[in-house]
């Protein structure tokens, strides 16, 4: 249940594109066209699914404040999270070399059609992203960093299908001017993060706001009438002096 | 005489306007929307790329004879990431509240583009004082974008600039407020970063027409 549930929720509710903007560069750079838009989500899907569980493994063994205390007692004290940005980078660096070098291997179509947007992918911030926020969330297991991360990959690999296949229509329309190309694209993307923030009701059920509305009139009166009884009692005192 | 050549000041000046990351060069989109909701957020993230772009301008362009092109996107990203890594523990140690807010966004500096691209653009084949101008130049344009977006969604969602009420007291009713003005908390929200960066790039566009695309 918690899997589906965190699946859902880094698809629709976190997605990386509408909701952080994470990865923005290629995903405007990239979705001219649905064949390559679909390629590039292919390998940010892959890519985040293998890095984020390993940076969770860096994160929880090696990073964390007494992550090390599997050495020994004594190396227990040690807090290196500092350097949690050179190391998430490291391994995302050397993880896109080693996908591309393995992929080219022992398949050469699926090479072709991903090779070129492999490199590309070492500085998408949604794939940095993505471990970040897998650290500062402080996602509990190791399987729930992998839903985590094909969750927000699929998010991220949804986005970019969308646009392009808006741009390609785009193209018969006539936009003004000024606007065509990066703005009309700009604005599209509001409106379907708009769109997307009515997915953030799913999990809770939409019920939390109309609950939180009673209790702050509730609170209210009771102060009014908390304000008049202290009224009351304070004339009484009065009263009583006098 | 002048402080810097008419060439240097170009380097400076140029993507300010027609040459600007952000709306010309489309980089470094991602970390100028996420944190725009305030104008000291946004001036905060303006200044941390402004030092990392500079100093690893001049980094880079110290190393470029030195660095083998095969691995040289490894050697730029481990030279981001001590600057980044730095920045964020200044920013840590003095301002904590500030770093709160801009969360993870301070580390996504490593991967904004803007900085990759103008290490492999500028610094592997230029002198290092022309690319710390070059440096400079780009994030002030990167800033600027963030400085007026960072403006209207905090003027317009919270009638604030700074945390100053600029517009009045909201609770008691004064300045605007007393007319019936009210704030429009959806300028808060994520989505109208995008559709104000589109507005702006509407109105660059409709001033200098050489920047418009073909459709």
């Amino acid at each position: 249940m918690e899997h589906i549930e965190l699946f859902f929720k880094s698809i629709f509710i976190d997605n990386m594109v509408f909701a952080t903007f994470l990865g923005m560069c290629s995903y405007l750079a990239v979705s001219k066209k649905i064949a390559t838009a679909v390629g590039l989500g292919a390998a940010v899907i892959f890519v985040l699914a293998v890095t984020v569980p390993l940076n969770w493994l860096l994160d929880q063994y090696i990073l964390k404040e007494g992550a090390l205390g599997w050495l020994g007692p004594e190396y227990a004290v040690y807090d290196l999270s500092f350097l949690s940005f050179i190391m998430f980078i490291a391994t995302i660096a050397t993880m896109v070399q080693l996908v591309e070098i393995i992929v080219e291997k022992f398949s050469p179509s699926l090479y072709n059609s991903l090779g070129i947007f492999l490199p590309l992918i070492a500085v998408n911030c949604a794939i940095l992203g993505g471990s970040l926020f897998m650290q500062s969330r402080e996602i509990p297991t190791l399987g729930l960093a992998l839903t985590y991360g094909v969750g927000s990959g699929i998010g991220w690999f949804l986005a970019i299908l969308a646009i392009a296949a808006i741009r390609e229509k785009i193209r018969y329309s006539s936009v003004p001017p000024a606007l065509r190309g990066l703005g009309i694209t700009f604005i599209i993307t509001g409106l379907m993060a708009i769109g997307f923030m009515s997915f953030g009701g799913m999990l809770t059920g939409g019920d939390e706001k109309p609950k939180e509305l009673p209790k702050v009139e509730a609170k209210i009166e009771k102060k009014i009438i908390k304000n008049s009884e202290t009224k009351e009692v304070v004339a009484k005192n009065t009263t009583l002096n006098e | 005489m002048a402080l810097l050549s008419k060439k240097d000041a170009g380097l400076l000046t140029d993507p300010l306007t027609d040459n600007n990351p952000i709306t010309v060069q489309v980089l470094g989109i991602c970390s100028a929307l996420a944190i725009t909701a305030e104008l000291k957020a946004s001036i905060v993230m303006a200044l941390s790329v402004m030092a990392v772009l500079a100093l690893g301008n001049v980094a880079i362009s110290l190393l470029r004879n030195i660095i083998p092109s095969k691995i040289r996107i490894i050697v730029q990203l481990v030279v981001v990431a001590a600057l980044v890594i730095i920045v964020d523990l200044i920013l840590k140690a003095f301002s904590y509240e500030l770093s709160k807010t801009l969360s993870v966004f301070v580390g996504l500096i490593i991967t904004n583009c803007i900085i990759m691209g103008r290490f492999e653009a500028f610094a592997l084949g230029n002198g290092p004082w022309k690319s710390f101008l070059d440096g400079i130049g780009n994030a002030a344009g990167y800033g600027l974008i963030l400085v007026i977006v960072g403006f209207f969604r905090e003027l317009l969602g919270s009638g604030t600039l700074l945390g100053f009420k600029v517009l009045g007291d909201p609770i008691e009713k004064t300045g605007l407020y007393a007319i019936g003005y009210e704030n429009n908390g959806f300028m808060l929200l994520s989505p109208m970063a995008l559709i104000v960066l589109g507005i702006i790039i509407w109105i660059q566009r409709s001033r200098n027409k050489v920047l418009i695309e073909e459709n």
